[in-house]
């Protein structure tokens, strides 16, 4: 197919249709709305149904419904509205029902702006709703990354039966790209035969449910999920990485801000800096392994991020003390220029930091 | 032998969990024989909320989805937004309903969705012990009321069906209760008529069932009923508050 230039919030509207997705509940928000007003316009056309909740609450809730009914169905919003959503999510993880669950993160906490962020890690990948539940996480870079990952994200929560979260900020929403929609990988799909569809007279009722009464009955229901969440660690963890073997310095961002950082590190590189870059793609599972590849002589990690410190906890679990952590942020909605990061590397080359 | 009562096939063998006396059980009763003798349990999706039907689930003998607190309405759009030839239902106490999940149910009413509601009003939270809710009575003692409702404090109870028939989008609206064998009866027929509603497309519908919570009232059985005729139903008067134009 032709590649055709996109805008990162309709881009995830036509890659969820692309991947079948035919119904959508979501609330308007600033930095999303471009979604849910493209799905408004655009799945009626194809025999879906979008639908404008009264609230974050019920439209989370919604989606439990649809996909406890056995369809692939989404919603979107932006850190607010997400805060709102975690109810349900928790639900969604608890009865094990796929969905998929975008947010287009802006500044925080409280109203905080409508500017680029990445405040809300610690919320997608810390749970955020209620429970011991794991969401998978995906952060994509660009917008051709970010319709890939909405078009896997979907055959990922069917494989595992788990809602999976694309973790985008406001810049990636609004940025135009050329785009091109491709099959994913092959993968083995269960049968959805748990779903409430009626029991049509041939089968014993269905029922979508989190709850269990007796405290063996829920323990066993815990192990269970921890078991799928460690068959989703070994197999879904995605990871860009780059000069490890080499590197001085070594970067740690995601999404956009690993943009900034690549900016970055080739201005550093013309200079005779070596610099490497771990850009995770799924935040959960986190690519702890992927620090083990960093030679023995390298100076220090530098996280970046949009927000006051939250991947760096990962950073530092990777690292396990091996090397200094440094970290350098913009919040607000400020973005990180590449001269910011230039800086930064400089002195934990000069040992000035 | 003549069979003269059995067991409707709209209930499974699961025994119920709750106390003697309490009008859940009734209620339950009557939903699984409307159920039947429509004929539509095979495509029955039923919605339990979080109170002491919570575990309604296990009860309805149909596919069934356990809600979060007051998201019954919700979750129960998503359903039949997706399988709109199947018939969807939502079971809720007046906590659930008319406290927590006001917003649910007020806009699923005022969308016309096409799913029928059973709306459990025993002026209590059962299942936490007896705390007040927004339509336990003036005067009415709560754990969290211990003198009483006191209007001044936190308002007067609402009235959820008198609030719902304001709104276009809710097409059945009508309060009943179970306190006699005719009124079980009338009970019946509401959510027969209800229940007709959605499977003709014609919109959202509800019944409100005035019940007992002997347990919390702290009354036995048969003093709760006279409790619920000589208090609640004076404040909360049974009978229709709308019906589709062509039923009238
Ligand atoms: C979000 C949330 N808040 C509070 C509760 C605790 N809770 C469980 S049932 C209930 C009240 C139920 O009362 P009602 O809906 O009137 O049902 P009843 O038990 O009287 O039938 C409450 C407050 C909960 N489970 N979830
Ligand atoms: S606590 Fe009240 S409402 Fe709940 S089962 Fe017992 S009597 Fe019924
Ligand atoms: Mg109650």
């Amino acid at each position: 197919m032709a590649k055709v230039l996109m805008k990162g919030n309709e881009a995830i509207g036509a890659a969820a249709m692309e991947a079948g997705c035919k119904y959508f509940f979501g609330y308007p928000i600033t930095p999303q709305s471009e979604l849910p007003e493209y799905m408004s316009r655009e799945l009626p056309k194809a025999g879906g149904i979008f639908l404008q909740a009264e609230s974050e609450l019920a439209a989370i809730n919604m989606v439990y419904g649809a996909a406890g009914s056995g369809v692939r169905v989404m919603t979107s919003s932006s850190s607010p509205g997400i805060s709102l959503k975690q109810e349900g999510i928790s639900y969604i993880a608890g009865a094990e029902l796929p969905c998929l669950i975008v947010n287009i993160m802006r500044g925080g906490p409280g109203l905080g702006s409508i500017q680029p962020s990445q405040t809300d890690y610690f919320q997608a990948t810390r749970g955020g709703g209620n429970g011991d539940y794991r969401l998978v996480v995906l952060a994509p870079a660009n917008v051709q990354e970010l319709v890939d990952l909405i078009i896997e994200g979907f055959d990922i929560a069917d494989q595992y039966r788990n809602p999976v979260m694309i973790l985008g900020d406001g810049m990636i929403g609004q940025m135009m790209e050329p785009v091109e929609f491709k099959a994913p990988k092959k993968r083995e799909l269960p049968e959805k035969d748990w779903a409430t569809t009626g029991t049509g007279g041939k089968r014993k009722p269905n029922i979508i449910n989190s709850l269990y009464l007796q405290p063996e009955d829920l323990e066993e229901h815990n192990i269970r999920l921890q078991q799928k969440y460690n068959d989703i660690k070994k197999n879904e963890i995605k990871v860009e990485s780059y000069n490890l073997e080499e590197a001085d310095v070594v970067i740690a961002a995601y999404g956009t801000t690993s943009r900034i950082a690549k900016t970055a590190i080739s201005q550093l590189e013309k200079e005779g800096y070596k610099v490497g870059l771990i850009r995770p793609i799924t935040l959960w599972p986190y690519p702890y392994d992927e620090f083990e590849k960093i030679n023995d002589n390298c100076k220090g990690i530098l996280t970046v991020e949009m927000n006051s410190g939250q991947m760096l906890d990962d950073v530092k679990i990777a690292v396990k003390g091996k090397y200094p952590v440094y970290f350098h942020s913009r919040t607000g909605g400020m973005i990180p220029t590449p001269n910011e990061i230039i800086e930064k590397v400089k002195k934990i080359y000069g040992g000035e930091i | 032998m003549a069979v003269v009562f059995k067991k409707t096939k709209g209930l499974t063998d699961a025994q119920t969990h709750y106390c003697p006396g309490c009008t859940h059980g009734i209620v339950h009763r009557l939903v699984g024989e409307v159920l039947e003798e429509l004929g539509v349990l095979d495509k029955a999706i039923g919605v339990a909320p979080v109170g002491c039907s919570v575990l309604a689930y296990k009860y309805f003998n149909c596919d069934m989805h356990e809600a979060a607190h007051g998201r019954a309405p919700a979750v129960a759009t998503g359903i039949k937004r997706v399988r709109p030839d199947n018939f969807v239902f939502t079971y809720q106490g007046d906590g659930d309903l008319a406290s927590i999940g006001t917003a649910e149910i007020v806009h699923a009413a005022h969308r016309g969705e096409k799913i029928s509601t059973i709306f459990i009003n025993n002026a209590i939270y059962g299942m936490t012990g007896g705390q007040m809710a927004p339509t336990t009575l003036v005067g009415q003692k709560a754990t969290t009321a211990p003198n009483g409702r006191d209007e001044a404090h936190c308002g007067k109870p609402i009235k959820m069906s008198e609030l719902l028939a304001t709104i276009d989008g809710a097409k059945f609206v009508e309060r009943v209760t179970v306190t006699t064998p005719a009124n079980v009866r009338k009970a019946k027929k509401a959510i027969k008529e209800c229940f007709k509603l959605q499977l003709e497309g014609k919109g959202f519908g509800i019944v409100e069932v005035l019940s007992t919570c002997p347990t919390n009232w702290g009354y036995t059985p048969q003093e709760a009923l006279k409790w619920l005729e000589e208090n609640m139903i004076p404040y909360y008067p049974l009978g229709n508050f709308r019906k589709p134009e062509e039923v009238e």
